[in-house]
């Protein structure tokens, strides 16, 4: 196990550094001059020389960036010029607002698909089934954004049962969080929801077909007993990959659905500083949510290998 | 065409469309491609011409979904949209199903080296949320046409590098891929006429589905405002400008939503269609 | 009920998409306490599914079980519906079953110990303690050594014989009074099968079970059954003791069965196939279901065939008598094989051979060691000659073969193709003389591009190496190999799936001739084939070989057939040729401990022989090539075994100039 556990982690650290090289090179690859990029347009010739001396353009591109990358490493993520302020302290008001939804949401759609899709796999051609596959179906393809204005016209603004905009943490105020909280978790939970609910779904028609279902029903057990103690486990190891993968699809959701709801999320914040190409700020973003989300996944590896004995010894 | 061949297509699609909500998916998917066709001959409007006396109206007789905020017909937009919305997903899905096939292909037949290089630069896009992918590349591509279809399209490549090179590895290891090199056949014969002809019904049924998450990005990139340049018509920058009119129309920005749910939705059933016939189970049936 | 377990008029049909097909066509069997039943056919004779129907474990739907009558102990138990209380104490309680496959059979993520203490506590109702000892219990019963460490074991860590011992220890684990084994050992090694064969019939005959056995090895058939059900698509066709079913054959297609089988005391006997494919199950024949494929049938045989009594306990469902087949019987229909004892030159001469495979490790896949696969093998093959390789799996057989090929990398040692050593050509200079050497793969399915035509699979060679001028030419060359491998010209535009299994080995056969190849490889060709068709493709490889002075390696598992087919025979253990000799001579006067057992362990469909035969068991299984032994690879399963063998490797010692062994102990 700790061999596994150990060169997952190596492959996790090649794909961070390649993201950081990435990252780096976006400075240069767009269009434009980079100290522009970095301090914004509205600077003086003084300021431009100050800044181009700092960024040590002369040096070497492979200096600059194992600088930069040391520098991201200790902390040291530069100033917004937008918002004036380190971004360290801008994303660490953010991030947890982002991780709180995306937490929730994984939990919810992991959970619920989970259950709709042994209610399908055991039901198979049912009315419930189909009702149940048909939804799911639909919940995949729904753009998160539309779900977010859809439920916002509905609810709060037709209804006015739940508030329109913003996002309080539960520590702060519970009862607001909550009601805030509602809308824009279901928006981000019902791609999910479908996606898991699918998968779970033909994982358990795949594995009520195998050997060694026929044999434990040889032995004498309960149809209920067969589902719930031998197919369950190997039906859910697939989705346990999906719930490492649905981290990018959160990220994605908690973009657009943090703009509808004026939630200051890290999502928000992406497209808002790629909007006033707040580079600094953008640079510093894609390497937490990359590093947020290969975290992720190599936490599902790791669960994977727990759950899965024959997955150690590959 | 022989009999044997037509009899053999006309199979094909009975299975096909054995299941009902195959059909329907079809026939959604056909009727948006034909609305985007002759979107000119359904709609009197221009669909970029602005009229100020009639700006955010309510669905009315003249304006069946209503008007925006320029006072442009809604449903005008919308059949326009699809154009945008069925030329990106295709042209961007062919750009990425070429790259990925390729890299899939050459990575999981030569292995070595070629094959560690490249995985790396899959796992890196895969890690990466394909929407931050794609902000991120829009700094850099700027917000044509053209670009948005490249930056979409090098979002999705991983699916097929993935897929192929999983579908190369184990065709690759079949006796019938064997006896080519003990025939005496070149690498090239053997990967041309013999592996990625059977790669080919997984490949069918991912591009069918990516047509759909590639509509799906687009739209979400143009609610962001990071998709194509206004005024051309697309769905998910009308529903980003109808969010803040809902209370004046809101058809306005949610019926483009419907739109995207359903042609995805119909490229989606259909690619789960095209699955069933052609698994590898049933294959040679075809 | 007269009899403990009886079966009567059971009907199972599968509603396909299309349409409907019936599977068991009115089946009635019964079995007694203590007695071995063996129920014997080909693939599709609905062999399997009448006992999964018995039991009620077929899927519903597709299966219908469209009427019968299962008595237990006086009780109709198909009265109850699968999922009932009833039924499921009759499964795991009453009877126990073993699936053919152990690799699939058993939840890859729970423990065996869980896996066997569920069924304990299910019928015994005991506590946990309690279940664990029983376990425990019947993992001895079943020889797993080291029990009580193995029980927190998942199921990957055992091999394939292990995994079926553990599935027996299932199916015993309430005491069953039946058991039910659905070819158990189809997918293990001969001396494991015999192991497995050994201790399934020694418990049942301990503990007085019914033991219900599924095979279509007739060998296996003969060594065990007491009495025997013959099935042939979904119907029995003929039934009784085993002695009587061996020497007093009564049905055409039992008959049949008999003589399309190779044995091991065959003395240059021609094998008689059975002409034709059985009836696909959505299209059965009126009447008797074998007519269209019998060489006896009449128009008589269009009627349905009931089992008639025959004396003695024997039912046959032929309008024929015993005597009346006899009678009938063609003059001298065992014709010999003609022999040309005369070889030329060698073709292929393999010396030392050593196949390695590197062992890397970290995420740079540095190379941290090598696994040796081929100890270092060497033999010849002379022009129209067929030296056949035998041994267990992972003995090496076919990586012998993909080097010879050179299919491999690190390969090392010589491998003459005309006197020309072609190991150390690149692929691009060899690649011309890759005509010279052709194969012949295992799987029919596998081994043709489902998307392609047959004709271009067969003239594909030809186009490669340019062996014809024009089109015209080529079209005469592919309708030629067809002739010359029984299939018709006309369905070359067919693709593989269009063809049976057998048709499709014909057609990989067509391929491999298409070059006019000095030496064919045959890697298992017949080893995914019905006992019938088996035949048809040994038959026709050895004319091919006469008309055409073909030289074949001949590669296989099945002891019977490679000493049929083959002129010489050379047995692999562990990477290494153990023992090589003329065949005749390698089955009167085998010396190599090894060969021996694998020698005894192959059971000879005649019950009076195998009755005469002295059984030996080989202990233990063949190790992964990770453990081979330091000296002589067999030492460690060796009873002769001493110091000497386990520190100093062999090498073969020459009787003469035909038969060498590589056995210290043997002078």
């Amino acid at each position: 196990m700790g061999r596994y556990i150990a060169k997952r982690f190596g492959q996790a650290a090649i794909v961070l550094l390649l993201v950081s090289l990435f990252t780096y090179l976006l400075l240069y690859m767009m269009p434009g001059d980079p100290v522009y990029a970095m301090l914004g347009g509205d600077i003086t010739r003084e300021q431009y020389d100050i800044a181009y001396a700092k960024m040590h353009l002369g040096d070497p591109l492979l200096l600059r960036y194992v600088r930069w990358l040391f520098d991201f490493v200790t902390g040291e993520w530069g100033n917004s010029f937008k918002y004036s302020e380190p971004v360290r302290q801008i994303i660490a008001v953010r991030l947890p607002v982002t991780m709180y939804l995306g937490v929730w949401s994984i939990i919810i759609s992991t959970l619920a698909g989970i259950l709709f899709g042994v209610i399908c796999g055991t039901k198979r051609g049912k009315a419930a089934d189909s009702v149940i596959i048909t939804c799911a179906n639909f919940g995949a393809v729904m753009p998160a954004f539309w779900l977010a204005v859809l439920g916002m016209y509905i609810f709060s603004l037709k209804l006015g049962w739940l508030p329109t905009h913003g996002f309080t943490m539960p520590s702060e105020d519970l009862g607001l969080s909550i009601q805030q909280s509602i809308l824009p978790l279901i928006a981000l939970s019902v791609g999910g929801i479908g996606g898991t609910t699918r998968q779970m779904r033909s994982g358990m028609l795949d594995v009520v077909r195998q050997d060694y279902i026929r044999t434990a029903r040889s032995k004498g057990l309960k149809e209920s007993q067969v589902i719930w103690r031998h197919a369950f486990r190997n039906a859910v190891l697939p989705v346990v990959t999906l719930t490492g993968m649905s981290f990018r699809n959160v990220v994605a959701g908690a973009v657009s659905i943090e703009q509808v709801f004026g939630i200051a999320g890290m999502g928000s914040l992406l497209i808002n500083s790629i909007l006033s190409k707040d580079i600094a700020v953008v640079q510093s973003c894609i390497m937490i949510i990359s590093i947020v989300v290969v975290m992720s996944n190599l936490l599902v590896d790791i669960l994977y290998g727990i759950l899965d004995a024959r997955i150690r010894v590959e | 065409m022989d009999k044997e061949t037509k009899t053999k297509i006309h199979l094909f699609f009975r299975r096909l469309f054995k299941r009902k909500l195959v059909m329907l998916a079809a026939i959604l998917v056909l009727f948006f491609i034909l609305t985007a066709i002759f979107a000119p001959l359904l709609t009197p409007y221009e669909p970029n011409k602005q009229d100020l006396t009639a700006i955010l109206q309510k669905p009315s007789a003249s304006h069946w979904l209503g008007t925006d905020e320029a006072g442009r017909d809604v449903l005008t937009r919308i059949f326009y949209g699809a154009r945008t919305s069925l030329i990106i997903g295709v042209v961007s899905v062919l750009i990425s199903a070429v790259a990925g096939v390729t890299l899939g292909l050459v990575s999981a037949y030569y292995g070595g080296l070629l094959n560690t290089v490249i995985s790396r630069f899959i796992d890196v896009l895969m890690s990466l949320p394909s929407l931050m992918l794609a902000l991120a590349l829009g700094l850099v591509f700027g917000h044509s046409i053209g670009s948005l279809m490249i930056i979409l399209g090098i979002s999705t490549i991983p699916t097929y590098t993935r897929m192929m090179s999983a579908q190369v590895l184990s065709v690759k290891n079949q006796d019938y891929i064997t006896a080519e090199r003990v025939a005496g056949a070149r690498n090239s014969r053997i990967l041309i006429s013999h592996i990625l002809p059977n790669c080919f019904s997984p490949i069918l049924v991912l591009l069918t589905s990516n047509i759909g998450m590639t509509i799906l990005a687009e739209s979400s990139l143009s609610f962001l405002g990071m998709g194509i340049n206004p005024p051309t018509a697309s769905w998910g920058a009308m529903v980003s400008a109808g969010c803040s009119k809902l209370l004046l129309n809101p058809v306005y920005g949610i019926a483009p939503g419907i739109c995207v749910c359903l042609l995805v939705y119909g490229f989606n059933v259909l690619g789960d269609g095209l699955r069933d016939v052609l698994d590898p189970r049933l294959r040679g049936s075809l | 009920m007269e009899h403990f377990l009886e079966v009567k008029n059971l009907r199972v049909s599968f509603t396909g998409d299309i349409q409907k097909s019936i599977a068991v066509d009115d089946v009635s069997y019964y079995a007694e306490p203590g007695e071995v039943v063996c129920f014997v056919g080909e693939s599709g004779s609905g062999k399997s599914v009448t006992q999964l129907a018995a039991l009620q474990l077929l899927p519903v739907p597709p299966a219908v079980i469209e009427g019968g009558e299962v008595w237990l102990e006086g009780v109709n138990i198909m009265q109850y519906k699968a999922d009932s209380p009833q039924m499921r104490a009759v499964r795991g309680g009453e009877v126990g079953m073993i699936f053919q496959e152990p690799m699939t059979s058993l939840n890859p993520v729970k423990t065996i110990g869980v896996q066997i203490m569920e069924s304990v506590i299910l019928h015994l109702k005991c506590s946990r303690e309690k279940a664990r000892e029983r376990a425990l219990e019947l993992l001895g019963q079943v020889g797993i050594p080291d029990a009580a460490a193995r029980l927190n074991d998942f199921p990957y860590q055992f091999s394939g014989g292990m995994r079926q011992r553990i599935m027996i220890a299932i199916a015993l684990a309430a005491s069953p009074k039946v058991i039910v084994a659905d070819e158990p050992t189809t997918a293990l090694d001969v001396t494991t099968q015999a192991q497995i064969l050994d201790l399934l019939t020694s418990l049942a005959a301990k503990n007085n079970t019914a033991l219900i056995l599924i095979t279509h090895n007739l060998g296996i058939v003969a060594r065990y059954a007491q009495r025997i059900y013959v099935m042939y698509a979904g119907k029995i066709v003929e039934e009784g003791p085993a002695e009587k079913i061996f020497g007093h054959t009564a049905h055409p297609y039992t008959k049949g069965l008999l003589q399309a089988v190779p044995r091991l005391d065959d003395q240059n006997r021609r094998l008689v196939p059975i002409d034709g494919i059985g009836p696909s199950p959505g299209k059965r024949l009126t009447g008797c279901q074998f007519r269209n494929r019998c060489r006896y049938s009449s128009e008589k045989c269009c009627e349905e065939q009931a089992l008639r009594e025959i004396g003695g306990g024997q039912r046959s469902a032929c309008i024929w008598s015993y005597e009346e087949l006899k009678e009938q019987e063609k003059e001298g229909a065992e014709d010999e094989r003609k022999e040309t004892e005369e070889f030329g030159e060698n073709v292929l001469e393999v010396k030392d051979l050593r196949v390695t495979y590197p062992l890397r490790k970290g995420i740079l896949n540095r190379k941290a060691g090598e696994l040796t696969i081929i100890d270092g093998i060497s033999f010849s093959i002379r022009k129209g000659e067929t030296l056949g390789l035998v041994g267990e799996s992972g003995c090496g057989k076919t990586t012998t073969a993909k080097a010879i090929l050179k299919l491999l990398e690190g390969t090392s040692g010589r491998v003459l193709l005309n006197g020309r050593d072609i190991l150390p050509l690149r692929e691009k200079e060899f690649r011309s003389q890759r005509k010279n050497i052709q194969m012949i793969f295992q799987d029919p399915f596998s081994s043709l591009d489902p998307r392609k035509p047959v004709e271009e699979l067969v003239g594909e060679p030809l186009l490669i190496h340019k062996l014809v001028k024009d089109r015209a030419e080529y079209d005469r060359r592919v309708d030629e190999l067809f002739c010359l491998v029984g299939l018709e010209p006309s369905m070359k535009n067919r693709v593989a799936h269009e063809f049976s299994g057998g048709q499709r080995q014909r057609v990989g056969i067509a391929r491999a001739l298409a070059a006019a190849p000095d030496i064919i490889i045959c890697d298992e060709p017949v080893s995914a084939l019905d006992v019938s068709i088996q035949a048809q493709i040994i038959n026709l490889l050895e004319d091919l070989q006469q008309r055409l002075k073909l030289t074949f390696l001949f590669i296989a598992h099945d002891l019977s057939v490679v000493k049929h087919i083959s002129h010489r025979v050379a047995v692999m253990y562990l990477g290494n040729i153990v023992e090589i000799s003329d065949s005749e001579e390698l089955y009167a006067k085998a010396r190599h401990p090894y060969t021996k057992a694998l020698l005894n362990a192959v059971p000879i469909p005649d019950p009076a022989i195998e009755q005469e035969r002295e059984r030996r068991m080989l202990p233990g299984e063949v190790p992964s090539v990770m453990k081979r032994p330091a000296g002589c690879c067999f030492c460690d399963r060796c009873e002769l075994s001493d110091e000497r063998c386990r520190k100093e490797k062999p090498e073969l010692v020459w009787d003469g100039k035909k038969h060498g062994t590589a056995c210290f102990q043997i002078t």
